[in-house]
């Protein structure tokens, strides 16, 4: 088997219709590579399934934001009204419920903060470049082209044989990406 | 006869084939089956091309009219809160109303964005962006009222908790340090949400770029965004959690607000119906204002395929549904002013409707209630301009009903020795007049500079050949796919 070359970075396939690259992700992912990806002007309905990912993991993220949000409000109304206790009508000093709407704005708002931060920390984003953006069909990806492109690094790499599965699959103009300098 | 699991398995009963049903087309929510790269064209070629003569005009026009609130204010600054219209009793006017006012507009950029995408309504995704800039704006017009309304508007940072000289820290009982947290976070989480959902399109913008200022300013705001369908994964699912996160946001910020008024014990205010009358005003003259918006847009830009009778039928229903709502809102205050049998709040009602105010009472009554009403017959939804004038209408009625809440409950309390009567001095004129402006201005400059339809989202949800399982579309069977 061929190892992988170090002055390659993948290979892409173009397509031009959803059902088209649907189709050719399940053949990827039956074929066993795990170091690829579809790229796509939006999102395609039900392509993870085609390409067996797992579950996003971001809401890991918003539930850590709400969490650290709603005790970060607590501690804070309960901090202050224990230093400076203001006494308005008799009240307690600290009740859960009077201050509410505070921690309630808090754990939006920390949650929103975790779900945009993890959707960019689990992209890996942001990112200066890329070696795709160097190959100038990749650029008509953002507006109505499909394209697969198989990584130099997965096991399983082997450009013949990836070539012959990504021009099987229906892809047109099966090109090598150079890794970039 | 089959089990229950075997006859959900197939996909077609037996009963279709004998009464054989006509399928029933959907309506398309983009007209004259457009491609992908003819949505990409259209909405960047906006950004794209030479800025028009109309654009410099308007932002001429706007820029001066923002210069109304910077004089304003600079006056005010510069002589004290004295020269707004506020005196004993009345010592919430135009401020508070306009700071509501706008804050209410605010509201329907989220609702379309968070609430119609948790429902699943795909004729969102033409007018959610427009919606949420307009919310941002006029959560940024909003803004500047409560902080000059502080009187030392160098000391507005008070407002947060942070550690200042004297060492008292905010009184976290008071529903006005509730609305500082809410404003504040429906600001940032709106800006959030607003930047997450461009980030694909500011992508292809940068791809599309031919100039090097083009390339390193959308490229940097697009984070390098590269459209690849594990980062759509995370992203979509990011979008899901935005959405669901923001949905309790939206109607907790006016709820909060109305608890500005609700919390209190004057009569007319002291209410438990406000939090969910006030969502529903806000809703209300948000989607007024994004039908303000939305239909000069459309015909300047020639947006009429992506923006169509279907989206303008489905606001006009929303506008119409909850302007019934406010006006059962109305009508319930009154009931239990009545059914209550509290003398002063049974004299607060009567005196809004009949009072040295029931000018601005019914001015609110005919454009809430009445106007939207227009908006059951097909023919008024189908006529543009006339739907815009409605718009204008439903903007206008909810200016006056804050003012009626506000100034009525004040003006007449509980002492009839300390009633009095509120008028606007020429300072609170020119304030709220600029904001226009400075709505205006910003809004100009989104239209200039970021793409205002979101076009990815546009051509996953709204075209029919998006769906990978759709093989019926003609651009679908062009393919060599081996299916």
């Amino acid at each position: 088997m061929a190892k992988s070359d170090k002055n390659v970075f993948g290979i892409a396939a173009t397509f031009h219709t959803t059902p088209d690259v649907y189709h050719a992700c399940e053949k990827v992912r039956d074929a066993g590579f795990t170091r690829w990806d579809s790229y796509s002007p939006f999102p395609i309905h039900g392509i993870h399934h085609a390409m067996g990912l797992k579950r996003s993991r971001v809401p890991l993220f918003t539930l850590t934001g709400g969490i650290t949000g709603f005790i970060a409000g607590l501690v804070l109304v309960a901090y202050m009204n224990f230093d400076y206790p203001l006494i308005v009508g008799g009240k307690p000093y600290f009740s859960p419920i009077f201050p509410f709407p505070i921690f309630y704005e808090l754990t939006i708002l920390l949650a929103a903060f975790g779900t945009l931060g993890g959707m960019f920390l689990l992209n890996r984003l942001p990112r200066h470049h890329h070696p795709l953006f160097d190959y100038e069909p990749f650029l008509k990806t953002s507006d109505d082209t499909f394209m697969i492109v198989v990584e130099s690094t997965d096991p399983a790499f082997d450009e013949g044989k990836v070539r012959r599965l990504l021009e099987e699959a229906g892809g047109e103009d099966v090109t090598v990406i150079k890794a970039g300098s | 006869m089959p089990t229950l699991a075997e006859a959900s398995d197939s996909p077609k009963p037996d009963i279709l084939e004998k009464v054989n049903p006509i399928d029933m087309p959907r309506r398309p929510l983009v007209l004259n089956d457009h491609s992908y790269n003819w949505v990409t064209e259209k909405v960047c070629g906006i950004v794209e091309g030479k800025t028009p003569t109309w654009w410099w005009i308007s932002f001429a026009i706007a820029g001066g009219m923002a210069s109304f609130t910077l004089m304003g204010l600079i006056y005010l600054v510069a002589t004290g809160v004295g020269v707004w219209g506020l005196a004993n009793p009345i010592n919430w006017g135009w401020a508070i109303v306009n700071f509501v006012f706008w804050i209410g507009i605010g509201h329907a950029g989220t609702l379309i964005s968070a609430v119609l995408c948790l429902l699943k309504q795909r004729w969102r995704t033409s007018i959610n962006r427009t919606a949420e800039a307009m919310t941002i704006f006029a959560v940024v017009c909003a803004g500047i009222f409560p902080l000059f309304h502080v009187g030392r508007v160098w000391f507005a940072w008070w407002l947060f908790p942070l550690p200042n000289s004297n060492w008292i820290w905010p009184n976290f009982r008071s529903p006005l340090e509730w609305d500082v947290f809410a404003v504040s976070t429906y600001g940032t989480v709106s800006v959030l949400f607003w930047y997450m959902g461009m980030v694909p399109d500011l992508g292809t913008l940068r791809d599309r770029a031919t100039s090097a200022w083009r390339r390193v300013f959308y490229g940097t705001l697009a984070m390098g965004w590269r459209n690849s369908s594990r980062h759509w994964h995370n992203y979509e699912m990011a979008y899901l959690l935005l959405a669901g996160i923001s949905t309790p946001l939206v109607l907790s910020v006016h709820t909060i607000v109305s608890f500005d008024f609700a919390a209190s014990i004057l009569p007319g205010w002291h209410t438990t119906i406000f939090p969910p009358y006030f969502v529903a005003g806000a809703i209300f003259s948000g989607f007024g204002m994004v039908l303000t918006l939305i239909l000069p847009l459309r015909s300047v830009f020639g947006l009429h395929d992506l923006v169509n009778q279907y989206h303008i039928d489905a606001m006009c229903k929303i506008t119409l549904a909850t302007g019934s709502m406010v006006g059962y809102a109305y009508a319930m205050e009154f009931f239990i002013a009545w059914y209550g049998a509290n003398p002063y709040e049974g004299f607060a009602f009567v005196n809004r409707a009949f009072g040295q105010y029931a000018w601005a009472y019914w001015i609110m009554v005919s454009c809430n209630v009445i106007c939207p009403q227009l908006f059951w017959f097909k023919r008024i939804r189908k006529n543009i301009a006339l739907v815009w004038i409605i718009s204008i209408f439903v903007n206008v009625g909810m200016w006056f009903e804050r003012f009626v809440i506000t100034v009525t409950s004040l003006a007449n309390d509980f002492l009839p020795s300390s009633w009095g009567y509120y008028s606007p001095t020429i300072v609170d004129i020119f304030t709220f007049f600029g904001t226009f402006g400075v709505f205006s201005v910003l809004f100009l400059l989104f239209l200039r500079f970021l793409p205002l339809i979101a076009f990815s989202e546009v051509k996953a949800l709204s075209l029919p050949q998006a769906d990978p399982h759709n093989h019926d579309h003609p651009e679908n069977r062009k393919g060599k796919g081996a299916h």
